[in-house]
């Protein structure tokens, strides 16, 4: 079994689907009186988040305290960070606490990819620069899939700073496993250069797909990620790439709106889409705690072999042939 | 684990495999096995049947309909995975889910009845009843089996047993049943490798 969650690009088919049946499982788990489960008891799960962020890492410890884990958080504010030490060493700190999993949010695109080959135990991206973040997008698609029933040939519209977003980059690839069609809208500044390469299509004309799309989701113009100027004003990208009620009425009935959070009202997204029932943006914040307990588990519950820490074992989880075996094995069980 | 341990898995050798029960044993087993429990709780009336999967849920499915058709009783029935309270998690990798579905009547107050298919270490058994301390709180919880192979490690014994099978640890259960293997058959079959 792999140990990592780096990208979603690395996940087969029947790790995604493992994933998203999992979390069907845990998201039962509010409903019951004692919502919290002893499997992860005694595992340390520490959250290093170099960057901002409040839905990905409450999510993320409150999915590891509900399988019982110790939860410990380290952001890079008030740290050693600040006092200039490197990943690396942060890294080995870690490792000499025993953290059984990493959590780590980096602005630097495959800093998670790296943190793997220095510590000892699990590292779950959960977002790396403009990379990926990949459990973002199992719970997109754990979303869709429940509000839709299904995943297979789902077109998805995908709309907004692609350029910038590591959501747009793990939808895209995790969407493409699992068989749903993505058409990415966007300023041609906001695409990035071998878009060609990825497998989505591309339109400029956000009205022109709105019939024909099941799950229109809306990112956030990442401000803080500009050095340049991508398009005149904001009032002018607001009207040709924002979704207000005008554009939402062109979407066929059973459509969804989403948003990965956090939003800005009024420039992608108009107040009144982001609160209508179509809009998933709540749901998707429950439906992210599932996912995570399913990443942490399917990662941390199983035996560990004594593994040397090893760059090249930046994979996704288990391969489908040793998922398969696993199961047997675990039928097989005592 | 009882159930689930020793009732799967690829076939050992074919070398000493023995018949145990039929499908006509099994279904005699389970008919007397509901009326069992009818007797000792009063006409099951507050009665939950929870099978734990993967065969313990067919067996309770099994069970509520055979009270249902000769006795017209209707007891709820649910299923309830055991798989994240088990003991033994890190030993092997991880494993898929079951499902866990408790019927609308919940379990406070109730007497709950696990229903699953070997009885063995007992370490199932031990995990099913941490699993239902989360979900309610039980008047009482009751044990069915349909094979009771002994070698218990745990301080744990069955209310309603369907065959009393003395084994040896080395010997191998296999239970089949029609919802999840095709046909119905229990055989016993001597395993080329220590059970536990």
């Amino acid at each position: 079994m792999n140990r990592h969650l780096i990208s979603a690009a690395d996940l087969s088919l029947d790790d995604a689907v493992a994933i998203l049946d999992t979390a069907e499982e845990f998201a039962t788990l509010a409903e019951r009186p004692i919502p919290k489960l002893p499997t992860l008891r005694g595992r340390t799960v520490v959250n290093l988040f170099y960057e901002d962020s409040t839905r990905t890492r409450i999510s993320f410890e409150a999915a590891a305290k509900r399988l019982s884990a110790d939860v410990i958080n380290f952001s890079a504010k008030g740290s050693s960070v600040a006092k200039g030490e490197s990943l690396k060493d942060t890294a080995l700190t870690l490792q000499a606490m025993g953290a059984d999993a990493v959590v780590i949010r980096h602005g630097s695109s495959g800093a998670p990819h790296r943190l793997a080959g220095w510590v000892r135990g699990s590292v779950v991206n959960a977002g790396d620069g403009t990379h990926e973040h990949p459990t973002q997008a199992l719970l997109d698609a754990f979303t869709m899939r429940r509000r839709l029933g299904r995943l297979d040939g789902l077109r998805v519209t995908i709309v907004g700073d692609i350029l910038h977003s590591r959501v747009a980059r793990s939808n895209v690839w995790l969407l493409r496993t699992l068989g749903a069609q993505v058409t990415l809208v966007a300023p041609p500044t906001l695409l990035p250069v071998a878009v060609d390469g990825w497998p989505a299509a591309v339109s400029y004309d956000f009205s022109s797909v709105l019939p024909d799309s099941d799950v229109v989701m809306m990112l956030r113009v990442q401000h803080e990620r500009m050095s340049d100027a991508y398009f005149p004003s904001v009032r002018e990208y607001s009207r040709r790439y924002g979704l207000d009620g005008d554009r939402m009425a062109l979407l066929p009935d059973h459509a969804i709106v989403m948003h990965p959070g956090p939003m800005n009202r009024g420039v992608e997204i108009a107040a009144d889409v982001a609160d209508s029932p179509r809009s998933t943006i709540v749901e998707q914040v429950t439906n992210g705690v599932s996912v995570r307990m399913a990443v942490l588990y399917l990662l941390l519950s199983g035996s560990r072999e004594p593994a040397e820490p090893a760059v090249a074992t930046t994979g996704g989880l288990a391969p489908a042939g040793e998922r398969a075996m696993s199961a047997a094995a675990a039928e097989a069980g005592l | 684990m009882a159930g689930i341990s020793e009732t799967a898995g690829p076939a050992p050798a074919r070398t000493g495999s023995k018949s145990v029960l039929g499908p006509e044993e099994i279904r005699r087993a389970l008919t007397r096995i509901g009326h069992e429990i009818l007797e000792r709780t009063d006409g099951a009336g507050d009665v939950v049947l929870l099978g734990i999967p993967t065969r313990g849920v067919p067996l309770a499915q099994r069970l509520a309909a055979r009270l249902e058709q000769t006795e017209g009783v209707r007891i709820p029935v649910g299923s309830l995975d055991i798989t994240l309270y088990r003991d033994d998690l890190r030993l092997r990798p991880a494993r898929t889910l079951g499902h866990t579905e408790v019927p609308g009547s919940g379990i406070d107050g109730m007497v709950v009845v696990l229903v699953d298919d070997v009885l063995y270490s007992g370490r199932t058994v031990r995990a099913a009843l941490d699993a239902l301390g989360d979900l309610g709180r039980p008047r009482a919880v009751q044990l069915a089996v349909l094979v009771d192979r002994g070698h218990r490690e745990l301080p744990i014994r069955p209310d309603y047993v369907g065959k009393n099978l003395p084994t040896s640890k080395r010997e191998v259960v296999r239970v089949l049943l029609t919802e999840t293997d095709g046909e119905d058959s229990v055989t016993l079959q001597v395993g080329p490798e220590e059970g536990r």
